[in-house]
């Protein structure tokens, strides 16, 4: 069988210390087929976001390993990290929002750019990537000039541009109007159909969660079994 | 990122923030314009000074005398018995020192480190005349090979040349009859002086120059070329008992003008051995130079000040401009950007930011301080022509540009620091 492209094992992490001491995460296990689209579901407060951010690499976990295509990000620092987040992942995150004041070619470039890719295939792939979202007619716009759904589609064009092997998505449709979702939704699944990239979204659209191959179920900084949570559905 | 990326990206996030940018701008501004200022007048002051420098003689050269028969110091002269013999020997009663004779000259030739040495033959004219004008007193100076009379009009005299040719100050031209400087280059004046029968004996020469006066006070008084020199002192020897014309005050000793101080020093010793003394240019204006630099040091260090207290705004809107960037230099971390590489996003920001309040300020202050300069030479320094009192030179134009870029990224490394040391995490939970 194939390396899985992630793959967690007993992870955990705690949050400060003393009194305020808090453990979002309990000793996690699981794996990330290459090319599959996971949905991370669970209540507010269970660790979506925060395991999350351990897979992608953006904080490091208090104990157990997150591996990358079979290698310990542990064992991954400064430059070389810098260079797997850049080339294997892309960010569909509220928080990232867009540079305001940038045309929406600019936003988009910035992973190329950060990448040292040259002018000209900067704007080259740019393009390519705002064509792809039938947004190529925007690009020398103003970001902040945007619709809601424009945007989160920019969001969605910077996060492919640079061809990653996994596109994180943390409440991808969160901000947006069902019909906006779904288009967004069905962009991020055609990129996961066509493309191959790995899918991980975190969500509280069951509709969303049921689109995708699996779906991991939080409670409390623990997974639990997915019969766990169908007994729990049965109960309510 | 790439480095030429990295310095566009800073400069177009200068203006994001355009009104905070431009008070910063503004502050060093301020700081650059007042240092242009003071560093012009100590260019200015000391641009006048060289110059005089090389009105009052050429700076490969000495002038050396015999030294005081006895090192007498300022208090009363103690006796010795052989002083009336001294008195007689010196050329005029008054003078205590010795005149330098052939011989003299011959010693100080063999000196090792003397390229050459020449007599000073000091002229005394009478008048000086054109045409059948009016006739006017004048001093005539001793001319060094090497050295430049600040001129109005014309060129220097040649000392190589066979012709008589002479530097008239500018206050003669016309009182000589002559419209305008111009119109006096090339007419012939008529030199007077009384030779030793005491009789008048004239020289004609040819005004190849029209001098302006100095702080040196050379060009107040005609500058005679070598071969002028020669034919008055020629004219003014006739009649003089032999032998007494062969005698000088002084004589002017070249030497190496790669001399390092310390070969310099090592010949004024060789001479004071052989009981001369002398004096260089650097004797006669070191001094002078030094009050002024201490001045312009003075007057630097409040512009210094004023640059300082605009690093502090650069410190500030860094601050506030990383604080609002928070959640886009987070991004920027998780897309894999470097620390390094965040820090000099900001430090080239503020150092972009230093640019152009230098530029502006130098650029403001060179107008300024030339008009201001140009009025004041019209007016209160009318007395003291070819003085620019705030003078630019490329140097230290370029120095200010340089220092108040690093005093900008200096600053601009406390909030560049803080925005390196952001992880991706701060920013996806800052709100
Ligand atoms: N920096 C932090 N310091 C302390 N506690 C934290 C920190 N970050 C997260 N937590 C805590 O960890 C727990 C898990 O947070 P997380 O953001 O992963 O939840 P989530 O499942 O994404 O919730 P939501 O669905 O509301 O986004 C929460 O109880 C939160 O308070
Ligand atoms: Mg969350």
């Amino acid at each position: 069988m194939a390396t899985p492209i992630l793959q967690v094992d007993e992870l955990h992490k705690t949050y400060g210390r003393g009194a305020t001491r808090f453990d979002a995460l309990k000793g996690v296990n699981f794996e990330v087929r290459e090319g599959e689209s996971l949905a991370i579901v669970g209540k507010s407060g269970s660790g979506k976001s925060t395991l999350m951010h351990l897979l992608a690499l953006l904080d490091r976990p208090s104990a157990g390993t997150v591996r990358v295509a079979g290698r310990d990000a542990g064992t991954l620092h400064g430059r070389e990290l810098n260079r797997t987040r850049n080339r294997t992942f892309g960010f569909v995150f509220q928080q990232f929002f867009l540079t305001p004041g940038a045309t929406v070619l600019e936003n988009v470039i910035l992973p190329l750019k950060i990448a040292g890719v040259g002018r000209a295939e900067r704007k080259r792939r740019g393009l390519a990537a705002l064509a792809q979202l039938e947004l190529d007619d925007k690009a020398r716009n103003k970001s902040s000039d945007l619709s809601g759904g424009q945007k989160q589609r920019v969001i969605i064009a910077r996060a492919l541009v640079n061809n990653p092997r996994v596109i994180f998505a943390d409440e991808p449709t969160g901000n947006l109007d069902s019909a906006t979702g779904a288009v967004v939704e069905d962009i991020l699944f055609e990129l996961n159909r066509e493309q191959g990239i790995t899918l991980i979204i975190v969500t509280h659209d069951e509709e969303l969660a049921a689109r995708c191959d699996r779906r991991i179920h939080m409670r409390d900084g623990l997974l639990v079994e997915e019969r766990d949570e169908l007994r729990e559905e049965v109960a309510a | 990122m790439k480095t030429v990326d990295v310095i566009a990206s800073a400069i177009s996030n200068t203006f994001r923030s355009k009104t905070r940018t431009i008070l910063t701008i503004l502050a060093i501004f301020i700081g650059a314009f007042t240092l242009t200022i003071t560093t012009g007048l100590g260019t200015g002051i000391n641009q006048y000074i060289d110059e005089t420098v090389a009105e009052i003689g050429a700076d490969d050269v000495m002038t050396v005398t015999h030294a005081p028969a006895e090192d007498a110091g300022d208090g009363p002269q103690e006796y010795t018995a052989d002083q009336v013999t001294q008195q007689a020997v010196g050329p005029e009663g008054e003078q205590s020192l010795q005149p330098i004779t052939q011989a003299d000259l011959d010693e100080i030739a063999a000196i090792d480190g003397v390229l050459s040495v020449e007599p000073v033959k000091q002229i005394d004219a009478d008048y000086i005349q054109h045409a059948d004008g009016a006739r006017y007193r004048i001093n005539v100076g001793s001319f060094v090979p090497g050295m430049q009379v600040q001129l109005g009009a014309g060129e220097q005299p040649d000392a190589t040349s066979d012709a008589l040719q002479v530097a008239i100050p500018v206050d003669y031209v016309a009182p000589l009859g002559f419209d305008d400087d111009a119109a006096a280059i090339g007419q012939e004046v008529i030199l007077g002086l009384t030779d030793g029968n005491g009789e008048v004996q004239t020289v004609t020469a040819t005004i190849v120059g029209v001098s302006e006066a100095g702080l040196g006070g050379a060009g107040a008084s005609a500058s005679p070329n070598t071969a002028l020199t020669d034919a008055l002192y020629e004219a003014q020897a006739i009649g003089t008992p032999a032998g007494q014309a062969d005698q000088y005050g002084s004589a002017t000793v070249r030497f190496d003008p790669d001399s390092t101080p310390e070969q310099v020093e090592a010949l004024r010793a060789s001479l004071a051995d052989a009981g001369f003394e002398s004096t260089t240019l650097d004797d006669t204006l070191g001094t002078f130079k030094t009050v002024i630099d201490g001045i312009v040091l003075v007057l630097n260090a409040f512009a210094i000040i004023a640059l300082l207290a605009a690093s502090f705004g650069i410190v500030n809107t860094l601050f506030m401009s990383v604080q609002e960037r928070t959640r886009e230099i987070g991004l920027m971390k998780a897309m894999g950007m470097g620390s390094g590489k965040v820090f000099g996003l900001f430090s080239s920001e503020a150092t972009y930011i230093g640019l152009l309040g230098s530029v502006v300020g130098i650029g403001v202050g060179m107008l300024a301080g030339t008009a201001v300069g140009g009025a004041l030479s019209s007016t209160l320094l009318a007395d003291l022509p070819g003085l620019t009192l705030i003078a630019f030179d490329p140097l230290s134009i370029l120095t200010i540009v340089v220092l108040v870029m690093g005093i900008a990224f200096v600053a601009g490394s406390l909030p560049a620091a803080r925005a390196a040391r952001l992880n991706p995490i701060d920013a996806l939970r800052y709100e």
